[in-house]
């Protein structure tokens, strides 16, 4: 019997008075692979706001007690000028420089001693903000790591990562959920990548308008009201204002 | 020269807190709201000159009123908070203006600590000491919520209180600089050591204690310049501050 970790019952997430999310209900077993698919707009980083408890929401959110979350924003605009290196960032989590190696090498910057002097210069003591955008995103994963999560929410995490890191980073998933049972929730727009790791789909247009296992949930139908949703709106909108023009 | 150790010894603490506070605030973004702030002291000031009773519990006063009210516009409106600093540190610079007595005016804008007392050393290294551990201890949030407040609250910052806290940090910093550079100068004391230590400094630890040396080199320095050569404290401080600052140029990383 797998062991349940989150349940979501009925959540709905509004600003100044417009619903973002409706009635939203799944749930998560430990070690699962969930991934959020969804338009843009349509709620998938406001239902990770929720989750981590930063925005109000009403319905219940019930996680696993004592769980450790750790969560990778989308992307941070670190300031060039911003004087703090990478070691003292991560340090802001743990501050055991054995949990930051760890973390960093899971994230595919090598750490071993041949490579000392590199790690040292141009990882650990280099400021945040001259990192490219690639490297960055990394060291938000490492980030993440650092303390040793029970669950991860990831949002979209090959965002600004080249394809050589993009499997570097997937391979993490991979092994972070086979060796360490790891529970993941990511966001993604590559339904490959839905395909490739995750077990479980939500599919959200402000609504949830799918939940279960990639392969039977995915089919023509379901991204078509999915992701063709926006475009009947649209349609729907220029009929009432008595347009002619169609939607492309 | 004569050297007033009580002078030295306060300049001491507050030149360090003002450093190590100011590099947060630079951090931030926040270095002219300090600035703007220590203009919100001057009615407080006057209050206690006008009423004899000591000018640094009227600055604080007046600074704890207006913080407040800061923090509360700010929550409230979403007006970004430099704008909302800007009514308030206008408002009460003319309060102030119409409160002072004409000949203490010169004293309340530009501070002598020439005048210190022993209470007020004693106050303002107590003080400044208080800063210094408090601002150590929400160090880490605090950094963390300038880098992404979304990444500092999903690692248990309580974001808003901690604003809060580090406010009332710059109200206490700016109450006991007054009396070293005054109100209209204070802001020199926590903007200059800080961006004079991004200078120069590599990372952020080193980033905030230089700043915090910086600081007590200005403030002492300057002090026994002025007393050397004769001159008002204040701007002598300010522009020994400036001074290592241009020095720190020719360094820059």
């Amino acid at each position: 019997m797998p062991e349940k970790i989150l349940e979501v019952e009925n959540l709905d997430v509004s600003f100044d008075g417009q619903n973002v999310l409706e009635n939203i209900n799944f749930n998560l077993d430990k070690g699962d692979v969930l991934a959020v698919i969804g338009p843009n707009g349509a709620g998938k980083s406001v239902l990770f706001r929720a989750l981590l408890g930063l925005i109000p929401y009403s319905g219940k959110i019930s996680w696993q007690a004592g769980l450790k979350i750790g969560y990778v924003p989308q992307k941070l605009a670190i300031e060039r000028g911003l004087p703090i290196t990478v070691v003292e960032f991560l340090g802001l989590k743990s501050p055991i420089k054995e949990n930051m190696l760890q973390a960093l090498s899971s994230v595919g910057i090598n750490t071993g001693p041949e490579q000392e002097h590199h790690l040292e210069h141009h990882i650990l003591n280099r400021r945040m903000g001259l990192l490219s955008g690639g490297e960055l995103q990394r060291v938000l994963i490492a980030w993440s790591l650092v303390d040793n999560p029970d669950i991860l929410l990831f949002d979209e995490p090959t965002a600004g990562i080249d394809i050589g890191g993009e499997e570097t980073i997937y391979n993490l998933l991979h092994e972070l959920q086979d060796k360490r049972n790891l529970t993941i929730i990511l966001i993604s727009h590559d339904l490959n990548v839905v395909y490739r790791y995750a077990n479980s789909v939500i599919c959200l247009n402000k609504q949830q308008v799918c939940f279960g296992e990639p392969h039977s949930v995915l089919n023509p139908d379901e991204l078509s009201s999915l992701y063709g949703g926006e475009a009947k709106f649209y349609h729907h909108e220029h009929k009432n204002n008595d347009h002619t023009q169609k939607p492309d | 020269m004569e050297i007033n150790y009580l002078q030295i010894l306060s300049g001491v603490f507050v030149g360090l807190a003002s450093g190590y506070l100011g590099s947060f605030m630079v951090l931030k973004r926040m270095a002219l709201v300090g600035d703007a702030l220590s203009h919100v002291a001057l009615p407080g000031v006057a209050l206690g000159l006008l009423f004899n009773f000591n000018p640094l519990f009227g600055a604080f006063a007046t600074l704890f009123v207006g913080i407040i009210g800061i923090w509360f516009i700010e929550y409230k409106t979403e007006l970004p908070a430099e704008s909302v600093v800007g009514l308030f540190f206008t408002f009460a610079l003319a309060v102030g203006l119409l409160l002072t007595p004409e000949e203490e005016l010169l004293e309340a804008l530009f501070g002598d600590i020439s005048t210190i007392s022993s209470v007020d050393a004693l106050l303002a290294v107590l003080l400044s000491l208080v800063v210094l551990l408090i601002m150590r201890s929400i160090s880490r949030g605090f950094i963390l919520g300038t880098i992404s407040k979304d990444l500092a609250k999903a690692s248990g910052v309580k974001v808003a209180r901690q604003n809060l806290v580090f406010m009332a940090l710059v109200a206490i910093i700016v109450a006991v600089g007054i009396k070293s550079v005054g109100t209209l100068l204070m802001g020199a004391l926590v903007i200059i050591p800080a961006i004079a230590s991004k200078n120069i400094a590599s990372g952020m630890a080193r980033y905030n204690w230089t700043s915090a040396i910086i600081g007590l080199v200005s403030l002492v320095g300057g002090v026994l310049l002025a007393n050397y050569l004769n001159l008002a404290p204040g701007p002598i401080v300010v522009l020994t501050s400036a001074a290592i600052f241009i020095v720190t140029l020719a360094f820059k990383k």
